[in-house]
């Protein structure tokens, strides 16, 4: 510290926080930061940068929707400056009023119910079909890497643009796939107008747009399988099922157990699929929290900023408590993640 | 030394990043300071029509230059459903709005209400504005200022296609009863549905639930009516005309299946307003507009009423170009363009002195709908007015689709309302 030239406290500030943020998570006393600054700057001052940009675009908001969560904050009384109108902010603090009438009101818990059917169905037919899909495409069949290319065809375009094209054959008057049942001779059906058939239809389309990562992930984990593990359960006179049930569930646990935690996560917060195919509706019936949260926030009016925070905090805490019960289950089962 | 010029130099960066990201961008100014004559740039949001009436309207905005050759407009047309979120969302963050808004009879005290909108007492926007249709006016008035220039006026009536009402020897439905009957026949005799009434959105829900002798709220008891007994039945009718297959309905892409269905030939009759009959008369089934037939919505069992609607364009508060939007307010609203645009798109001009013009006094759309309008109900100017369709939609897709009984969906409608409005009964 003696040979503290004049530039030194200029590379201090830029570091500043960072070393603070490191002190606390280590808890080391103050001389130690003080050393780690001086011997490694440089790298500090390097990710500063990130740590910024991190702090202003997750932190940030994160703070500011858990306080809005506790407001009463809609579009009437928040500030607003327009040219000439400066209006200041009027709302008020209102600790947890809002979660008591999320939790104990029927609406969260109604759309949480369909959610959990959603996720739940999802994540399983997609791990199904990826798995049968990946079983398929691991053996030597003529025209593999053709299938392989066209099954990943959903993945590789983007969502929204399927999402758009899956609307279009939905048209229950000029969709293609009432014409193509019309040409079979059966009634058309009512793919997004009715609430039982919409929710098949949203699923089907998840589905559809889930099945490639699914397949990606678990034939990368069948390809780590040993072959020397089939070969020799079948001179042990396993057959097939045996084969999948003892060998290949086994070799995938590391690579499905993330892939379906993943997953549970994407299809909780799936918002273009519900949002682009039926904007949550007929009436209620394919809303789930994301799309329920966002209808708060820009659709309603007065648009309900304290509300729409509310579930967002809700879904974030949902999801954090599922991540802690998997990963507790699964380091009881002996697995290391 | 050479690390503290390294280190230097990287704050130095990272401090011009930051001055960068900083810098103001909106710098689009102009306005008539010292020369008197208006520069800068105009942008214009239009919610009309795509694909028939946004063409017209592009061009009459773009004509602007001719007299203000100084202002540059930018036209952006925003789909309907969509603008009075975008406009709210954009308003309020003070990034991305325009200058000028086409903006819906009840969005326009909202918007005020919440001081988005620029006040027009005084200024040029308003030229001539004793003209004004007096209901057309009622709409931009709030707290006593003025907040919008009426641009259209409208309301809604049965469209009916000529052709299948011939084919299946039918007349005109006058009441709800009719209406089934001519329903059914047209469906035993041609085998097509006889009206499409749109699912997904609640202004088509209107006209059924004034026939009934309901209405939303009452402004002036401060009641919300649309639970009482008269708005029970109204849900009650529609529900009724869907599931006895006198009407079909959507849930989803309601407005394109309409037009589609009705522009096909597909579907004998829906109802619908002044703003659907450029896009109607491009269809295969109207290439001769003589098919094209128009009359009163039906009535139910308390007589006939359809909803009072209409545009007007409103300047955003923040604007940075306030004078030359004024002027642009004044020129779109003005008898010569609205005369333009009543001869190209049958739309309802606002200003009296237009009706007398040879063009529009003999257009068959227009004549129609005058009377229509000056009948129409109309909804009480209230900043609430446009809060109050978010929750009725809900609810009315539920009842077409049976998710929930007529009683049960006017019943949450009203504790909607009763939310949305403090204190009233």
């Amino acid at each position: 510290m003696a040979v503290d030239t004049p530039s030194q406290s200029v590379a201090k500030a830029a570091g500043d926080s960072v070393a603070r943020g490191r002190s606390r998570g280590t808890g080391k006393p103050r001389g130690a930061a003080k050393r780690s600054l001086s011997t490694h700057w440089y790298a500090w001052a390097m990710v500063a940068p990130v740590i910024v940009v991190i702090a202003v675009i997750i932190g940030y908001p994160l703070i500011r929707g858990i306080y809005l969560s506790l407001t009463d904050a809609n579009e009437r009384n928040v500030a607003r400056s327009i040219g000439v109108n400066e209006i200041p902010a009027t709302y008020e603090f209102v600790g947890l009023d809002n979660y008591t009438e999320a939790l104990t009101g029927n609406q969260f818990l109604s759309t949480l119910g369909w959610t959990l059917v959603w996720t739940v169905s999802c994540v399983a037919l997609t791990f199904a079909l990826g798995l049968a899909l990946a079983n398929i495409l691991n053996r030597k069949i003529a025209g593999r890497s053709a299938y392989r290319l066209l099954l990943i065809l959903p993945w590789a375009v983007p969502g929204f643009v399927s999402v758009f094209a899956w609307r279009f054959l939905y048209n229950q008057d000029n969709g293609l796939l009432n014409k193509l049942l019309a040409g079979g001779g059966i009634d058309a059906v009512p793919w997004l107008n009715d609430p039982t058939w919409a929710k098949f239809s949203v699923i089907l389309v998840n589905v559809w747009l889930g099945v490639p990562f699914m397949m990606v992930a678990l034939l990368g984990g069948l390809q780590s399988i040993p072959g020397e593990m089939y070969e020799a359960a079948e001179m042990d006179g396993a057959n097939a099922w045996q084969r999948f049930r003892h060998i290949t569930m086994p070799g995938l646990r590391s690579v499905s157990t993330t892939v379906i935690l993943l997953s549970t996560i994407w299809t909780f917060n799936m918002f273009p699929v519900i949002f682009l195919l039926t904007r949550g509706g007929p009436g209620e019936a394919t809303q789930i929290l994301v799309t329920q949260a966002y209808k708060f926030s820009f659709e309603v009016s007065p648009r309900d900023f304290a509300q729409s925070s509310t579930w967002g905090v809700l879904i974030l805490v949902l999801l954090m408590l599922f991540a802690a019960v998997y990963r507790r289950v699964l380091r009881k089962q002996g697995e290391v993640w | 030394m050479r690390r503290g010029i390294a280190a230097t130099a990287l704050v130095a960066a990272l401090g011009v990043t930051l001055a960068a990201c900083g810098s103001d961008s909106g710098s689009n100014g102009g306005g008539s300071k010292g020369s008197g004559e208006l520069s800068g740039t105009v942008t214009w949001w239009d919610t009309s029509t795509v694909g028939s009436e946004d063409k017209v309207f592009k061009k009459v905005a773009e004509d602007f230059k001719k007299k203000h050759p100084k202002v540059t407009v930018k036209y952006v047309n925003v789909p309907f459903g969509e603008a009075q979120n975008k406009f709210k969302n954009a308003a309020q963050s003070g990034s991305g709005a325009p200058d000028v808004i086409r903006s819906e009879v009840a969005w326009t005290p909202e918007f005020a209400d919440l001081g988005y909108l620029a006040p027009l007492d005084g200024t040029p926007a308003l030229k001539n504005s004793e003209d004004f249709l007096k209901q057309a006016a009622a709409s931009t008035q709030y707290k006593g200022k003025t907040y919008g220039v009426p641009q259209v006026i409208d309301s809604m009536g049965i469209f009916y296609n000529k052709k299948i009402f011939k084919e299946a020897g039918v007349e005109v439905p006058k009441t709800i009863d009719e209406l089934k009957t001519v329903s059914a026949k047209i469906k035993q005799k041609t085998g097509k549905p006889g009206l499409y009434l749109r699912g997904d959105d609640a202004y088509w829900f209107l006209s059924f639930l004034y026939g009934e002798g309901g209405d939303l709220v009452d402004a002036e008891k401060k009641t919300v009516t649309v639970d009482n007994a008269a708005g029970v039945k109204g849900f009650k009718v529609v529900k009724d005309l869907v599931d006895s297959g006198a009407a079909k309905t959507d849930a989803t892409d309601g407005w394109n299946n309409m037009q589609t269905a009705f522009k096909d030939g597909k579907v004998a009759m829906m109802i619908n307003g002044p703003w659907a009959v450029a896009d109607t008369y491009a269809g295969k089934e109207f290439k001769d507009k003589a098919n094209l037939g128009i009359a009163p919505v039906p009535a139910g069992s308390a007589g006939q009423g359809a909803p009072q609607g209409g545009h007007n364009l409103a300047v955003y508060a923040g604007s940075k170009n306030l004078d030359a939007s004024y002027a642009f307010a004044e020129y779109m609203t003005s008898a010569e363009t609205q005369a333009t645009v009543a001869k190209e798109l049958s739309l309802l001009p606002t200003r009296q002195s237009v009706y007398i013009k040879s063009d529009v006094a003999t257009n068959e759309m227009i004549t129609f709908f005058k009377p229509v309008v000056d009948k129409a109900v109309e909804r009480p100017w209230i900043p609430e007015t446009g809060s109050l369709f978010a929750p009725l939609v809900t609810e009315y897709t539920k009842v077409l689709t049976g998710q929930t009984s007529p009683d049960a969906g006017a019943k949450a409608t009203g504790d909607a309302y009763r939310k949305l409005l403090k204190d009233w009964k």
